[in-house]
């Protein structure tokens, strides 16, 4: 098990307590870029063509009125482009699921609509755009298929299991025997659209041709190690001939895990034309490669009359594309949740022709939980229970999957503080119950789970004789305040003010660390952080022991506390040494530290780790016109240690904006006939905005958690995970209607 | 595709429809730009967002989506709020135009660190996360106190819908708003 070492030999100061972003400033002044913006004197502009049918083979590409077009500089298609690696291997990513990756303009097959088949390459954007117009393609279409539902029959279990996503456990008991028997029963179909990221930045990569002939590629990424991988393997580069940088991202929510196609089709043109070239996707391009899926589902629930589960199926059909087989945790959730006796979770996915969907924040468990929480909750209505009981009833503290105990899980506290804020216990179970005016009033409630994992990072840490200490990695800032924790954490770990330490990230010049996602990052760079600087802090105190007549002379390391950019002797400030004192009669200008960081695989033997939700909501429904408003939520979290409530409660309140969207607005439309997402807009394509949230209020419960050092267990995912399903509970307790088919839009409540 | 014939599918036969126009037809305007007056050479068709983006190198003015339906590019011309995007440059000659660069400079800011108080306000209230659409979010904030019609926190939402944020900041930045139009108030 790991030891359990404090941040700062003593105290923490700025680790747990609220702090403000450090990259606010250059975030609220402009001077933040994103990987669209960088530029070079001699930048030239790519414009993409996509397909216009979903399946079959380019028969011709005609781009002469393109190329005529003055300031366009060449037209890249597969018939013409430079020749690149055809081994799909080479197109490998960190994150890709199993399967043959995309291989832009590498050939005539068209495998989605909105496919690059061309790219326009000129002077200026205005050009490029126009010249793209111009091109004339020509297909041999087939016909698409895009149905979910029309293919259930066609669903397979994925012969290889993605990495990093548990495949369903084998089936415990009888669960058919047991839902047979049972004396009260919730069998329902469940499902939820289609939805596309769309984080506010378009997808753009800029790579620019350094003086030196390497390359300097910005790409829209949540870690530049994946996109410097997929340069390497596919142009087959050495990773000192590329390096990618990303210091800020225009959110990501999973899109941005996987290296897109427009990083490919900027490395391709800057090495074809030697120059340096930036491609940025169109609002309507970003329905052309990642999004979460639609999952068919099947819930059974069989219970006694007082509620107990007797038998418990969970079983989901997701689509993925023709050529990768994408997969999610979709249905393991119901296992781990609840107790349950007979149990049989499982997940088949189907064929379409569309791009390979992908991770879309909490993949698997806002599908999943959605379907789960809402069986429970018609389970509660079944059997007369209030929900919250009846979740307390199939409570367990170990996990039924793995046999094994959680390492923490806080969820009771989460549903005694959550319903004591929402003020639960006034609720009048009966639908319809309550009304305001023209609205009915709906409360609803549901749990959330997600795992707490950890990845292998490294961080280097630098301390300078002026005090000034510096840290970093490669992994990215996404907007969830990575570059504010690791600060406080730097400052604590030395006893500076964050002033006097810098975090720089997203440089595959810096540390190696993974992606941003699955809510590692805290643990996982935090871990590494720490770990660089509590090495350089023994270091500093042994120089500053060193020093002649140093106070320390005869002091352990145990016994001093780092604060106020000096080392003291706990309880007695007066014998203290400055650090930069230390450094300098050291002789040292830096030190300079790498560490890694990676799970403590002892606990992971004994003991599972997850974060989890209690989410509560009141909806108005106007019922005449069938228009919902979610107008509170209370969301308790149990999450370990928060290292910034100021920006965790963030990250709680945006994910929960992302949950009203994906029950109340969120909906690709697909097309079967063209196999086209159609709502390709955001006028069209609705997400939440600002009239539509109203009170969102968030509990952080204390949770101790050894997993990490830290006990940080991360916080991006579980704010989403639950809200969708107590949105529609409430709906139900509003209205009398249960829509289990997200969105709940005004055409399935009138 | 029965009956549909691909090409007419092509969601870019609008665009072809355009006649091409010669790419040095350059319309010379004048606008002030963050206090700094300008003489430029625009193209007919280039927007205010690429103008400032794409030609003076004023990036924090964002493209969400280049149709005005985010509010990522959002800028104040002549004080009022509008969408960058759908802005022609030739459109403006002789206005004054604010970017987020040009926030702090603005005249009467009570604001310390050289930071306009509503920009003060989004870091006090974390009012963004990821950062992509806060330029918009800043400047929409500013001309909707300058119009003067949002007294509530309700018409504050209603007034800031055209500036949509994926990270889901809205309820802080409404604090922040309602933090700095009491602060006015005060």
């Amino acid at each position: 098990m790991a030891t359990q070492i404090s941040t700062a030999a003593g105290t923490d100061r700025h680790v747990g307590s609220p702090r403000s972003r450090v990259d606010g400033p250059a975030k609220v002044t402009g001077l933040a870029k994103y990987a669209g913006e960088f530029t070079a004197a001699d930048l030239v502009h790519g414009y993409v063509v996509g397909s216009t049918i979903a399946r079959g083979t380019i028969t011709g590409i005609d781009c002469a009125a393109a190329e005529a077009v003055p300031g366009v500089l060449k037209v890249l298609t597969h018939a013409n482009r430079p020749d690149v690696s055809g081994k799909a291997d080479s197109y490998r990513d960190m994150v890709g699921p199993p399967g043959t990756p995309l291989r832009p303009l590498y050939d005539a097959n068209i495998l989605f609509s909105g496919q690059p088949v061309a790219l326009v390459l000129a002077e200026d954007f205005e050009t490029a755009r126009y010249a793209a117009s111009l091109v004339k393609v020509t297909y041999a279409a087939e016909t698409p298929e895009t149905d979910i539902d029309a293919l259930v029959p066609t669903a397979y279990d994925p012969p290889t299991k993605r990495d990093g996503i548990k495949p369903p456990p084998e089936p415990w008991g009888d669960a058919d025997a047991a839902f047979g028997k049972a004396p009260i029963r919730v069998e329902r179909q469940y499902r939820m659209a289609n939805e596309h990221h769309n984080p506010m930045e378009p997808h753009a990569s800029t790579v620019i041709v350094e003086a030196d002939g390497t390359y300097t590629a910005y790409d829209k990424i949540q870690g530049v190690a994946n996109s410097q991988q997929y340069l390497t393997g596919a142009f087959g580069l050495k990773p000192e001939q590329v390096r990618v940088m990303n210091p800020y991202l225009g959110g990501g929510f999973g899109a941005g895990l996987r290296p897109q196609y427009q990083l490919f089709l900027a490395m391709l043109a800057a090495k074809d034309l030697g120059r340096s070239v930036r491609v940025v996707l169109t609002r309507e391009q970003m329905w052309s490669f990642t999004y979460r899926p639609e999952a068919v589902q099947t819930v059974s629930l069989g219970a006694s009359p007082d509620g107990a589960l007797q038998a418990l199926r969970h079983d989901a059909v997701q689509g993925t594309s023709r050529y990768e087989d994408y997969q999610e945790n979709i249905v393991n959730w119901s296992g781990t949740l609840y107790k349950c006796d007979n149990v049989k979770l499982t997940y088949r996915l189907a064929k379409l022709d569309t791009a390979t969907p992908g991770d879309m924040r909490a993949p698997g468990a806002v599908s999943g939980l959605f379907a789960i929480e809402s069986a429970m909750d018609e389970l509660a209505v079944e059997t007369g229970k209030d929900p919250i009981e009846l979740r307390l009833i199939n409570y367990t503290d170990s996990d039924p999957v793995e046999g094994k105990p959680y390492g923490s899980k806080a969820l009771k506290s989460c549903f005694e503080q959550g319903a004591a804020r929402f003020g639960w216990a006034k609720r009048d179970p009966k639908p319809r119950s309550m009304r305001e005016g023209r609205e009915l009033v709906g409360w609803g409630m549901a749990s959330g789970i997600w795992e707490a994992l950890m990845m292998p990072s490294s961080a280097r840490a630098v301390l300078s004789a002026d005090g000034k200490l510096e840290i970093g990695n490669s992994t990215g800032d996404i907007g969830t305040g990575t570059y504010t924790i690791l600060t406080q954490i730097g400052a604590d770990a030395l006893g500076l003010p964050m002033e006097d330490v810098t975090t720089k990230l997203g440089d595959t010049n810096l540390a190696e660390a993974p992606v941003a996602g699955g809510s590692w990052t805290a643990a996982s760079s935090g871990t590494a952080v720490m770990k660089a600087c509590r090495n350089i802090a023994a270091q500093v105190f042994v120089l500053a022991r060193q020093m002649e007549n140093s106070p320390l002379a005869n002091v352990d390391f145990e016994r001093v506390v780092f604060t106020g950019g000096r080392i003291e002797v706990a309880g007695d400030p007066s014998r203290g040494v400055s650090i930069k004192d230390a450094m300098r009669a050291g002789g040292f200008e830096t030190i300079e530290v790498t560490e890694k960081a990676g799970p403590d695989s002892d606990f992971a033997k004994q003991f599972e780790c997850y974060t989890h939700q209690a989410v509560f909501v009141e909806v108005k429904v106007d019922e005449d016109l069938g228009q919902v408003r979610v107008t509170r939520v209370v969301s308790a979290i149990a999450a370990g240690k928060i290292l910034n409530p100021k920006t965790a409660r963030s990250q709680i309140i945006g994910a929960t904006v992302m949950g009203i969207g994906s029950a109340l607005h969120e909906e690709s439309m697909l097309d079967h006939r063209l196999g086209r997402f159609m709502n390709r807009n955001l006028g069209e394509y609705h997400v939440p905005a600002n009239a539509d949230i109203h009170d969102l209020d968030v509990i952080f419960v204390d949770e101790e958690d050894k997993a990490n050092p830290l006990g940080v267990k991360g916080v991006g995912e579980i704010g989403i995970v639950g809200t969708a399903a107590a949105i529609a509970n409430a709906v139900f307790h509003a209205t009398g209607k249960r829509v289990r088919d997200l969105p709940i839009t005004i055409d399935k409540l009138l | 595709m029965p009956g549909l014939p691909a090409a007419s599918l092509d969601d870019t036969m609008l665009l072809e429809k355009t006649p091409p126009v010669p790419a040095d037809a350059r319309i010379c305007i004048t606008l002030t730009i963050n206090g700094q007056r300008r003489e430029l050479q625009v193209t007919p068709w280039t927007t205010l967002l690429d103008l400032l983006r794409e030609k003076l190198d004023l990036t924090g003015t964002k493209k969400g989506c280049d149709h005005g339906q985010c509010g990522a590019c959002t800028v104040l011309v002549n004080g009022t709020r509008v969408n960058s995007c759908l802005t022609l440059a030739v459109m403006k000659d002789g206005a004054e135009i604010t970017t987020v660069e040009g926030l702090a400079g603005l005249g009467d800011r009570k604001g310390s660190n050289a930071l306009h108080p509503i920009q003060e306000a989004f870091i006090e209230h974390d009012a963004f996360q990821c950062g992509y659409c806060t330029p918009g979010q800043l400047c929409s904030s500013v001309g909707l106190m300058n119009e003067g019609h949002a007294h509530t926190r309700d018409e504050i939402r209603e007034a800031m819908s055209g500036n949509i944020c994926r990270c889901g900041a809205y309820t802080n930045i409404v604090d922040a708003i309602e933090d700095v139009m009491q602060g006015a108030a005060r």
